[in-house]
């Protein structure tokens, strides 16, 4: 039973992290229509800038706060840049602008950082919470501040005009502009909240795989698997979905014998299967294709 | 000089020509219709003024040339397009939609007014404002439309066949409505209609659009009783 | 433009001409460059598998990568375990690959556009690992991989690279020449049909799973034979030797040679052995410059933008509009 817990609970931890990063993935999604698949590596980046402020001197927090705004105004600039111009181009040049955006981001990484495994520090003291010999620190702590994240997102969007605006622009951009609402900015902003929540993926994950250039590599697959379980066109269901997915994974790793190496594998076909079985995901609505 | 001058315009879908050289203009404080059969250009003159469709010509709006601004611009000078099928945010709630089409004012306490003064326009509307929009009645979704304009405060009102899929009461309803809002705002509106009759009732002048040119212009009440008219588009 | 080029006059002569300086090369630069080209060509195989798949018949792959390494892996393990001679083992591993891509090619029959691309994306990433697996450890060598001799030359006058350039060129030409006349049959119509409009072609009664996964087995395929010939020619496979970047590449070669084409696939071979090393040559001179796969990252956006057909789209762009010019 202590088994079971601990395994359920470090899953709810390492399932948050995939909650962030299917969150990025669904927001991307629904500003733009694509899977980013260099949302992994951004939020890899990201981390990487963190640990930059960190050895400048800087304390831990300060540097995660000024990673995450960094990361956001990439994201936005990204988009701009390098995203609006292919709005209209055939899906494989769309795909193609993503994986060349990953393959920067992974090599300049690497350039500027090396690609020796790096520690990071955790955000949470080691006397941090409460003392269990279920949950660590940094498991309780990871489990905290992204459900802290992502109340500030619900509310973001619940509540604020910009929120509102920005759901508009996704769900129906032409009768958003006939009220006034840059559309063009708005996916923008998108993109620039998917690179935060992502950088704080980045950063909470990093103690736990260590920091390298591919360290976001199965992260981003869980984060997939997670916002396509939960469904792709709903923000909700990606967290719940990433919770699902991080749970299930300890699980397998724990019980399964084997399973541990073939997580990846697992979520190969995870994927497939929902795809396959319920492309909308257990909390997503179909999505209707123009043919 | 009139409150919107068309000039001259053409309009295109990627290579396909829809408008040829047409020209309108229309007064402020007045309501101006645009009559003609499917696909004779209406929509698309619409479309053209909220910069929705590649065009060559004049646009002038108040002083302005609408042929630089973009859709979202043309929106914060005042033009409140009420779009073909309505264009509802279907997901979001009837007060969510109210609010989106405040989006360009600031003034929470005088949102919130208007907001009440649409509600007393369309009463259905707030008795669901907490509704998905996708749930109204064509007829709701059409009061919708119309008062999501509204709350842009707008100079003046683009309204995209207002009767399209609906039964004739409720259509009868929605235009004494319109002409109420008028009479209390006195916005200025261009309203495009192929339900010649009800729309001739409500506009001070109308033009006749066939295969995207102005064939006929005039007050309405003239081309009501014009003979041509009454049979082709009128039926009696 | 989206059709295999018709032949022509210049096409044949233009093709006698690269088939003449293929089999001359070997004799003008060294075993070291001819390795080279070897492993170009054993890219371009597989990069001709993906131009069958996506530009023929718009399925798309970022995975492809997989079905490189079961070529790879097949051919090492045939040759390893069973003492298998290595052109039986190419044989093995086409056949391999081809069942791989046939039986991925069902799921994916339900899947579209973007979300092929994803799960295809998983699948690369995905591969390593499962290289690594403890219980095939036996068969894989685990993470250490198997180390696969150089064939033996086929006539004792030449060396073991120039050999194995020759046996792949030999492959690469044939491979080309039967995709081509594939595209030209009942079949190849049918792909294309499917790829502009699926709908319209179940219509006309294409069989289109059929034809679907049966392209996608064919893509393997190829991949696979690329594969194997990769491993021949470095004498080793291992896990990750295999990563995600490896479906990058064979992705990034298609789109550079010219996605919807065949002999675009060699370019992009060409340039993926040589650009990093001319990359690295010209930073060698400007040293604040970022490594050759970072500049090549942005190289591949501004490609996106400004040369979409790639290489040979673009060839044949020049020459429509040339023709056209000239006769006024």
């Amino acid at each position: 039973m202590e088994l079971f817990l601990q395994l359920t609970l470090a899953g709810l931890a390492i399932g948050s992290i995939y909650s962030c990063v299917a969150l990025s993935v669904v927001m991307v999604y629904q500003a733009s229509d694509h899977f980013n698949f260099a949302q992994g590596e951004m939020a890899m980046f990201s981390t990487y800038i963190a640990w930059t402020f960190l050895g400048m001197g800087a304390p831990i927090w300060l540097s995660f706060v000024l990673a995450v705004a960094l990361s956001f105004l990439a994201g936005v600039v990204i988009e701009r840049l390098l995203v609006k111009p292919v709005e209209d181009a055939p899906i494989l040049n769309q795909i193609m602008v993503f994986i060349g955006l990953l393959v920067i981001f992974n090599n300049m990484a690497g350039w500027i950082w090396e690609f020796t495994i790096k520690p990071f520090p955790s955000l949470f003291p080691a006397d941090f919470g409460f003392k269990s010999s279920l949950i660590g620190p940094h498991h309780m702590g990871v489990i905290g501040l992204t459900l802290l994240v992502l109340l500030l997102v619900f509310c973001f969007f619940r509540f604020t005009r910009v929120g509102l605006a920005m759901r508009a622009a996704a769900a129906n951009p032409d009768s958003a502009r006939l009220v006034g609402v840059s559309v063009g900015w708005m996916l923008a902003l998108g993109w620039g909240l998917a690179a935060a929540i992502g950088a704080v993926g980045g950063i909470l994950v990093a103690p736990i795989v260590y920091l390298e250039p591919n360290m976001m590599a199965g992260v981003l697959l869980y984060g997939f698997a997670g916002a396509l379980l939960g469904g792709i066109t709903s923000p909700g269901g990606a967290v719940l979905g990433g919770l699902i997915i991080g749970v299930l994974e300890n699980w397998v790793g724990g019980y399964v014998p084997g399973g541990s190496e073939l997580k990846l594998t697992f979520a190969l076909i995870l994927i497939i299967a929902v795809l396959l079985f319920k492309p909308a995901g257990l909390f997503g609505r179909v999505v209707v294709k123009r043919v | 000089m009139p409150f919107l001058e068309v000039k001259g315009l053409n309009a295109y879908y990627r290579n396909t020509q829809a408008l040829f050289g047409l020209d309108f203009e229309l007064e402020e404080g007045s309501i101006t219709t645009i009559l003609g059969a499917n696909g004779a250009g209406k929509t698309t003159t619409l479309r053209s003024i909220c910069r929705m469709v590649r065009t060559e010509g004049e646009i002038r709006f108040d002083g302005d040339d609408l042929t630089s601004f973009s859709t979202e611009k043309v929106a914060r000078r005042g033009i409140a397009h009420v779009p073909e099928g309505r264009g509802t945010f279907v997901r979001q709630t009837v007060e969510d939609n109210l609010q989106l089409g405040a989006y360009t004012r600031k003034n929470k306490a005088e949102i919130a007014e208007d907001i009440e003064r649409v509600y007393s326009y369309f009463p259905p509307l707030r008795e669901r404002f907490k509704q998905q929009a996708g749930t109204l009645s064509g007829g709701e979704q059409q009061m919708l439309a119309i008062g999501r304009a509204l709350m842009l405060r707008p100079r003046l009102m683009l309204l995209d066949e207002p009767s399209f899929g609906l039964g004739p009461l409720i259509v009868q309803e929605i235009y004494s409505i319109m002409r109420q809002i008028r009479e209390q705002e006195g916005t200025s509106m261009l309203l495009v209609e192929q339900n010649a009759n009800i729309a001739l009732n409500l506009a001070d002048h109308a033009y006749l659009l066939e295969t995207g040119t102005v064939v006929m212009s005039g007050e309405s009440h003239i081309i009501r009783d014009d003979e041509n008219v009454r049979r082709s588009y009128l039926g009696y | 433009m989206d059709r295999p080029n018709p032949i022509t006059p210049g096409l044949l002569i233009g093709f006698a001409i690269a088939v003449a300086f293929g089999i001359a090369l070997p004799h003008l630069v060294s075993d070291f460059i001819t390795y080279q080209f070897t492993l170009a060509m054993a890219w371009a195989i597989a990069m001709l598998g993906l131009n069958v798949l996506t530009g023929y018949n718009g399925q798309f792959s970022i995975g492809h990568s997989a079905f490189f390494a079961a070529g790879a892996y097949s051919a090492a393990i045939f040759i390893d375990h069973f003492g298998w001679g290595p052109y039986e083992a190419i044989v093995a591993a086409a056949l391999i690959s081809f069942v791989f891509g046939f039986l991925f090619g069902l799921p994916a029959l339900r899947l579209e556009g973007l979300y092929l691309a994803l799960a295809t994306f998983a699948l690369a990433v995905a591969t390593p690992q499962l290289l690594k697996f403890d219980a095939f450890e036996h068969w894989t060598g685990g993470v250490q991989g198997i180390y696969v001799p150089k064939p033996d030359p086929i006539v004792s006058s030449i060396s073991a690279d120039q050999s194995l350039y020759y046996v792949a060129l030999f492959i690469i030409l044939s491979l080309m020449v039967i995709t081509w006349c594939l595209l030209h049959s009942r079949s190849g119509r049918a792909m294309m049909a499917i790829r502009d409009n699926p709908i319209a072609a179940k219509t006309m009664g294409i069989n289109t799973p059929l034809v679907k996964t049966t392209t996608f087995g064919i893509s393997a395929m190829y991949a696979g034979i690329g594969g194997a010939l990769f491993t021949y020619a470095s004498e080793f496979v291992s896990p990750d030797a295999f990563n995600f970047f490896v479906a990058v590449y064979i992705l990034v070669g298609s789109v550079v040679g010219g996605i919807v084409s065949i002999p675009g696939a060699i370019f992009g071979g060409l340039f993926i052995v040589f650009m990093p090393n001319f990359a690295q040559d010209i930073r060698l001179a400007y040293e604040w410059l970022p490594p050759p796969w970072a500049i090549f990252g942005v190289f591949l956006i501004l490609i996106i933008y400004f040369v979409p057909f790639g290489v040979w789209g673009s060839l044949e762009r020049l020459i429509v509009w040339t023709k056209r010019k000239v006769s006024g």
